[in-house]
């Protein structure tokens, strides 16, 4: 599926969208690593867990659940939710 | 004790390489052998927060930078041509998944870094917050959690949990590496105390006696206790000093009990502060950067002074340094890395400010001179001597 790279993580992909695939939200994201080693662990703690500011959205449904499956899903789009200063 | 830099012959700087983190990114400034000309290199890294920038001085080539952003999860660059160019560790610190159903701690940021004995090439020890502690066997590559402490439930007690920390949250810091034994370890934790490895981190014990802690709080526990910064003299390894929340101290190994020195700084500046300075080869000459802990601890130079303030003589008395700095209205102050010095005769000390000035003295703190202004606050300052192939 077409990834959607938020501008924060397009020191490791060079463009704004990318290729990647699997069953579940988990996997795209593993293969996505495997492309681009070291974004996951940006996005992802060592816990599993979502970091805060990032955000997964699957044709348009924001998503919670790393083991959401992505059955027929066309875009992932990875948002960077700025807050702060 | 005696001076041990007597009658040492004078020793001009080479070159000298200052690298500078900063909330904002991280530069390198280059000096020359005067060190009064210096040339900017950077940003590095504009926009990521970098807390700590150092060379491998084994190598006089490897940088790691601990970086964050705002917005992304923590890591290591590395770079091996001194910052030409720069690679991601392919596995930063990250703490040990927890069992099914436990919520494990994830690392915030990569807070300290610190290289390995000389005889251990590519052996890197890192300090994190929240507080942990991970090492590298691959010159910064790849990193794994170092010692039981990260996991011990004792240790974890210790720790607190993050909102006991500082207000940039809890930290593991001033991990230092005996440069007779590279077995010898201490590490210290704000908060969790200083602690003391003899058997290359299979074990560590709390080193506390002697410091005190907030007025109505348990000494004995480790959980009460706050050191800022905590050094050990190169030239005397068994002597240490140690900036805490609650003053200054010295430790003379091998007696466990830490001193209060700082009981002879002026009443009026107080012995609160973030950095600790050792001369490189004078374990009795030391530096340090008071700041205003009263009321609700404004963290500003007192009253609007600045001053760093030394010793000649182990803490026995101090004297203020301020020639060249802001008289009067500066309200900035530095952090616990953002101070230090290099190894020429005589010694040149470098400090940068949370306003973002960087400052230098060429003579020991006698006269002070800004090298740059209008930086972001800046978290760490570390000087390279000697480094060849600068960019």
């Amino acid at each position: 599926m077409k990834v959607l790279i938020p501008s924060a993580l397009r020191s490791y992909t060079a463009q704004a969208y990318a290729e990647a695939g699997g069953d579940t939200l988990a996997a795209v994201l593993a293969e996505l690593d495997r492309s681009y080693p070291g974004i996951r662990f940006r996005m992802i703690d060592e816990q599993n867990r979502i970091r805060p500011h990032i955000r997964f959205f699957v044709d348009g449904e924001q998503v919670f659940d790393l083991a959401r499956r992505l059955d027929g899903v066309q875009e992932l789009v990875i948002v960077q939710a700025l807050s702060g200063g | 004790m005696a001076s041990e830099n007597k009658g040492a012959a004078q020793r001009g700087p080479g070159t000298v390489v200052l690298l500078v983190a900063t909330r904002k990114g991280a530069w390198l400034y280059h000096g020359d052998a005067t060190r009064q000309h210096w040339r900017v290199d950077g940003p590095h890294f504009l926009g990521h927060i970098i807390n700590h920038l150092v060379l491998d001085p084994r190598d006089g080539r490897t940088l790691l930078a601990a970086a964050k952003t705002g917005h992304l999860g923590p890591t290591v660059f590395r770079s091996t041509d001194l910052g030409r160019n720069w690679q991601e560790a392919a596995r930063p610190p990250a703490f040990a998944p927890a069992p099914d159903g436990q919520g494990g701690r994830s690392v915030d940021h990569t807070f300290w870094l610190t290289p390995g004995h000389a005889e251990q090439p590519g052996v890197w020890y890192a300090g994190t917050s929240p507080q942990g502690l991970f090492r590298s066997e691959d010159g910064g590559v790849s990193w794994a959690p170092f010692s039981p402490i990260n996991d011990d439930p004792q240790y974890r007690k210790w720790m607190g949990s993050v909102q006991d920390g500082t207000p940039d949250g809890p930290k593991l810091h001033s991990i230092i590496v005996d440069p007779r034994e590279a077995e010898h370890l201490y590490f210290a934790m704000s908060g969790g105390g200083v602690h003391e490895s003899g058997d290359g981190g299979r074990s560590f014990a709390p080193l506390l006696d002697g410091i005190e802690v907030v007025e109505g709080f348990d000494g004995s526990d480790p959980t009460f206790h706050d050191p800022h910064c905590v050094r050990l003299c190169p030239t005397h390894p068994d002597r240490l000093y140690q900036q805490n929340h609650c003053g200054i101290y010295r430790l003379d190994r091998p007696s466990d009990t830490w001193q209060r020195i700082g009981r002879a700084m002026p009443a009026e500046v107080g012995d609160i502060g973030f950095p600790m300075v050792v001369h490189p080869r004078d374990a009795n000459a030391v530096w340090v950067f008071p700041m205003d802990g009263t009321s609700v601890w404004p963290r500003t130079s007192p009253g609007g002074k600045p001053a760093v303030y030394g010793t000649r003589d182990g803490g026995e008395s101090w004297q203020r340094l301020d020639a060249g700095l802001p008289a009067e209205q500066a309200w900035w102050t530095v952090k616990r890395q953002a101070m230090t010095a290099d190894s020429a005769d005589p010694v040149g000390l470098y400090f940068g400010t949370t306003s973002g000035e960087l400052w230098m003295s060429g003579d020991e703190g006698r006269q002070w001179t800004r090298i740059a202004a209008h930086l972001p606050e800046i978290y760490a300052v570390e000087v390279a001597m000697g480094v060849e192939g600068a960019p």
